[in-house]
């Protein structure tokens, strides 16, 4: 073995010997390199307790690049398969990675389920606005009006909001960030790996073929001061190049305004961890069309009892109340009888 | 009689067995009435098969029709395999239940009423024009007509009930009656009713005095002249409960892991007739049991394979329509080769179909219902009792072989009861396996690697390496898998050979399993095949049938797939094969397909069971060489 492959610190440790069959120039590499950069600064994690599990998709096939263990699922049941396995295994580390169509079309349900229920699983839902693996159909994120191979008079389905999704289901973490930072990306799965619970991350990915630029009005270089609204606990939403603009809350929505006009004192201060879900929804409602400031970072992160920790707490006390299970004592539960 | 004039002097008769079916509107109490019986009965010690019936509505309109809820007992002082063909007795407690199930009773038989529910808006309801009572429809049968819910409403005018409370024993007064009639022991259920509603004192004191009440009225009254005795059977010694198909299922996967050393975790949904696994399993988290009750029943498999990748002993539990959601799973368990186990309780379809009524129409489906290749062990038990081995069979194999395995019970087993002679733990089969835990080759450069699709060479099984074990970090998925490396691989040579591997790992199961049930008493023209909950209905078939002088052989099958090693012989050398099942003729297919025999059909799909008598007149239809519609001859086609 190369010594690469020996020591965590580096990220060829994180790397299966798999090839990775991304199209080039595709934003699913960013993100690959940024969870792998991430593992090699972690120092809680070890390649054998760690999983990856996702459904079906480009994003999908992010396990068989990962050197944990790994599962490639069915479209759209990931997080209810990474669920079971967190239930079962509460010493591992879970990842769901599902794009936009896996994770909000086909596997809605489990999406919301699996938030609401504060299951311990990370997922990651690469957003890149169209079905890729399928070859460029509308999906459940693409703008009103996109032309594709399915909508050749342009959409008519209204788009989800991820972010507000997450926020009406109950979600306790809730983040965004974007394939062209790494830095950003790392800090935002540093900050779900570290959290008791379910975590729900949105990357704006690129898809260099079937929806190139699909985010460039936001998180190209040039345009992120003004399009970029970075969310900091505890401090004022401002952005801009001045720092002139904020976001304010307006009749329960949340609002992007000049300070010039409503005062520093009318901004929202960011808190990440208020427990009403109704902000974090607001502030995914920011993003609902290509060419408005965008909040990135995280949106919230509630403290809350943990799925699986519950799950283990009633086996405890079951064990307690009736003492360790006994098949013989089982068995004979019931009205019972002899036959001599 | 003398002095003691309000009392009658009966006699006690002896009988060999009877069947006795309870029958009023949902909210009467007819299952629970029947349930107590059952117990009391088997604690005398008989044998007994029981069959509840209960309308899919939670609550139908009172009084109507739709809303009768009825469940038969048979109980005998002999071995017995059928809730019976027909009832000696039937306890209506108002018209509809009359209605509806006088047809079933036998000629002559006896009709227990309950006449305070006799009134115009009762008959009415359920389209009596006149009173049956007057009309003449009941000439033939004995009838007692007994006021139950005022005598009830009497019983407990001592205690501090309201009336319309009082009213809701009077299930407790028909069943002390019937416990009076049929010398039950008293005892059990006033232990039930303190165990059961021991929290609300006025409940057990007016369900004590209902129960007291009916069984003094049936003492006293001069309508009930005898009363009858069933002996206790004779049954092998030893401890025994009384058990229905979903408890037993419940209790075999809790033994499965502890005979595998595995954490169990079910993952399922809520669905008629399989829930009470599910309730039943959560109550034994104190053996280390985790239930999940997920968003939909794909999620059920999902959570359970999930479960499974993590080392657990998983399984899910649905019937048909549950099947359908959960097969894209399914395949997938069986592309990434892991132990799960699918537990269906058949129920009539297709679609919703009869969600409370027994069918075994899925056989088809659990065989075949996946896209691809999909091979996969089928098993199905064949009582209630047996539903406890087949779960531990259905994990075993499962394990063993690190495939899906789907376990086939139906309605009819689930809620279905029996005596069971409870197994001497210790004989229950060791299924434990081993995990893998360290690398299994070298690779070209000769560093040692894991392969995880390379397989064990005699089970053809891949290793189960669970994460968090160093070193065989990999990648499973629903690609297909390169032979031995388990990479991603599109080539056709690859695809064809794993397809064959697949199949093959099946195939060689059928090395390690039993052979087919074979019920035979030497040179028979006629075998009759069963699989599944029709074992009864043909022991009972075939012991008549010997009476009557046509000797018949009885092969039943608990693995469809693969099929009893043995089964080819056994199948040979008969005149007539018919193949009895309570769908349109699926296994006998697979019997004519793989054996190239003239099995005839059998088939009933009415919701119910076979009755003895519509397999033994198929059996004589066969052998007079009438020609067969193969169809049960109460119009079931
Ligand atoms: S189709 Fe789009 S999302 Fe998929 S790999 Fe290619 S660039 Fe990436």
């Amino acid at each position: 073995m190369t010594d690469v492959a020996l020591d965590p610190t580096k990220r060829g440790y994180w790397t299966s010997d798999q090839e990775v069959r991304w199209c080039p120039g595709c934003g699913d590499y960013g993100i690959l390199a940024a969870m792998q950069f991430l593992y090699t600064e972690l120092d809680d994690v070890k390649k054998e307790n760690t999983v990856f599990v996702s459904g079906i998709g480009c994003a999908a096939r992010f396990p068989y690049y990962m050197s944990t263990y790994g599962m490639h699922s069915i479209h759209g049941r990931a997080p209810a398969i990474a669920t079971g396995l967190a239930v079962a295994r509460p010493d591992l580390d879970v990842w769901v990675v599902g794009g936009d169509g896996d994770m909000l079309s086909i596997g809605g349900n489990h999406l919301i389920h699996a938030l609401r229920r504060n299951v311990n699983i990370k997922i990651l839902l690469f957003n890149n606005q169209i079905y890729g693996l399928t070859k460029g159909q509308y999906s459940p994120t693409s703008e009103v009006g996109k032309v594709t191979k399915s909508t050749p008079m342009g959409s008519i389905d209204a788009p989800f909001s991820p972010v507000s999704l997450a926020a009406g289901a109950g979600a306790t973490f809730v983040a965004r960030t974007h394939d062209l930072d790494r830095k950003h990306m790392i800090d935002v799965f540093r900050r779900a790996h570290e959290h008791k619970g379910a975590a729900l991350v949105e990357i704006y990915q690129n898809c260099n073929v079937f929806n190139d630029g699909a985010f460039d009005a936001i998180t190209k270089r040039d345009a992120r001061a003004e399009m970029m609204i970075d969310l900091v606990h505890g401090e004022p939403i401002k952005f801009g190049a001045e720092r002139q603009r904020g976001v304010m809350m307006d009749n329960g929505a949340a609002r992007c305004v000049d300070i010039a006009d409503v005062g520093e004192d009318a901004l929202l201060v960011h808190d990440e961890h208020t427990t009403n879900p109704s902000v974090t929804f607001s502030l995914g409602q920011l993003a609902m069309d290509r060419r408005s400031p965008t909040p990135f970072g995280v949106f919230r992160a509630v403290d809350a009892p943990e799925y699986a920790a519950a799950v283990g707490d009633q086996l405890l006390a079951a064990n307690d109340q009736k003492g360790p299970g006994n098949l013989e004592a089982l068995l004979r539960s019931g009205a019972t009888w002899d036959v001599v | 009689m003398t002095d003691t004039a309000d009392r009658v002097e009966n006699s006690v008769q002896t009988l060999e067995g009877v069947i006795i079916r309870f029958a009023g509107d949902s909210g009467d109490g007819m299952q629970l009435t029947g349930d107590r019986f059952t117990s009391a009965s088997a604690i005398a010690g008989n044998d007994l098969v029981t069959l509840p019936e209960f309308p899919a509505e939670i609550r139908a309109p009172q009084g109507t029709l739709a809303g009768v809820s009825a469940f038969q007992i048979h109980i005998s002082d002999h071995n017995i395999h059928t809730p019976g063909d027909e009832p000696d007795v039937l306890v209506a407690m108002n018209p509809a239940a009359l209605k509806s199930e006088l047809n079933r009773l036998k000629s002559g038989g006896t009709i227990i009423l309950n006449t305070d529910a006799f009134d115009m808006r009762n008959l009415e309801k359920c389209g009596y024009q006149m009173d049956p009572r007057e009309d003449g429809s009941l000439d033939g049968y004995i009838v007692h007509e007994v006021p139950m819910t005022k005598l009830t409403v009497d019983a407990t005018a001592d205690l501090d009930v309201k009336k319309r409370d009082a009213e809701r024993s009077k299930n407790f007064f028909a069943l002390g009656l019937v416990s009076w009639m049929y010398d039950r022991p008293l005892q059990p259920t006033f232990d039930w009713i303190e165990e059961k509603f021991g929290k609300n004192p006025a409940v057990v004191a007016s369900n004590n005095a209902a129960f007291k009440a009916g069984h003094a009225f049936g003492e006293t009254a001069e309508m009930f002249g005898d009363q009858y005795q069933v002996a206790s059977a004779p049954q092998k010694p030893g401890t025994y409960t009384n058990i229905t198909g979903n408890v037993a299922t419940a209790w075999g996967m809790v033994a499965a892991g502890q005979l595998s050393k595995l954490p169990v975790f079910l993952g399922s949904y809520p669905i008629t007739p399989a829930s009470d696994i599910l309730h039943e399993l959560s109550n034994h988290k104190n053996f280390g049991v985790r239930t999940f009750q997920a968003e939909d029943e794909i999620a059920g498999a999902g959570s359970a394979l999930g479960a499974a990748f993590g080392g657990h002993l998983a399984y899910t539990t649905t019937s048909g329509p549950g099947v359908s959601l959960k097969g894209e799973t399914i395949s997938l368990a069986a592309m990434i080769e892991l132990p799960l186990v699918i537990i269906d309780i058949q129920r009539g379809g297709p679609s919703t179909g009869l969600p409370t009524k027994t069918e075994a129409s899925d056989l088809f489906l659990a065989l075949y219902g996946r896209h691809g290749e999909s091979p996969m062990p089928v098993v199905a038990a064949y009582s209630p009792s047996n539903c406890f081995h087949m779960a531990i069979e259905a994990s075993r194999l499962a394990l063993k072989y690190r495939t899906p395995v789907i376990l086939l019970t139906d309605g009819y087993l689930a809620n279905g009861a029996e005596p069971w002679l409870l197994p001497d733990v210790s004989t229950l089969p060791d299924i434990s396996v081993d995990f893998a835990t360290t690398f299994n080759d070298t690779d070209a450069n000769g560093e040692p690697v894991f392969y995880p699709y390379k397989r064990d060479p005699e089970t053809m099984a891949r290793p189960w390496a669970i994460p968090g074990t160093p070193g065989l970090e990999h990648r499973v998925g629903g690609l297909e898998k390169a032979d031995i490396t388990g990479n991603v691989n599109y080539d056709p040579a690859n695809h064809g050979l794993m397809t064959e591997l697949r199949q093959a790992k099946l195939d060689g199961i059928a090395k390690d399993i039993p052979g087919a049930m074979v019920n035979s008493d030497g040179d028979a023209d006629v075998l009759l095949i069963g699989w599944g909950s029709t074992h009864g209905s043909i022991t009972a078939a075939v012991e008549q049938l010997r009476k009557e002088g046509t000797p018949a052989t009885h092969v039943h099958l608990t693995h469809l797939s693969p099929l009893h090693p043995d089964l080819g012989e056994l199948v040979q050398g008969y005149q007539h094969v018919i193949v009895p099942e309570l769908n349109k003729g699926q296994l006998v297919k697979i019997i004519r397909s793989e054996f190239l025999i003239d099995a005839k059909p059998l088939s009933k799909v009415m919701g119910l069971p076979f009755t003895a008598r519509e397999i033994i007149a198929a059996v004589n239809q066969a052998t007079s060489g009438a020609s067969s519609n193969g169809a049960a001859q109460n119009g079931a086609n």
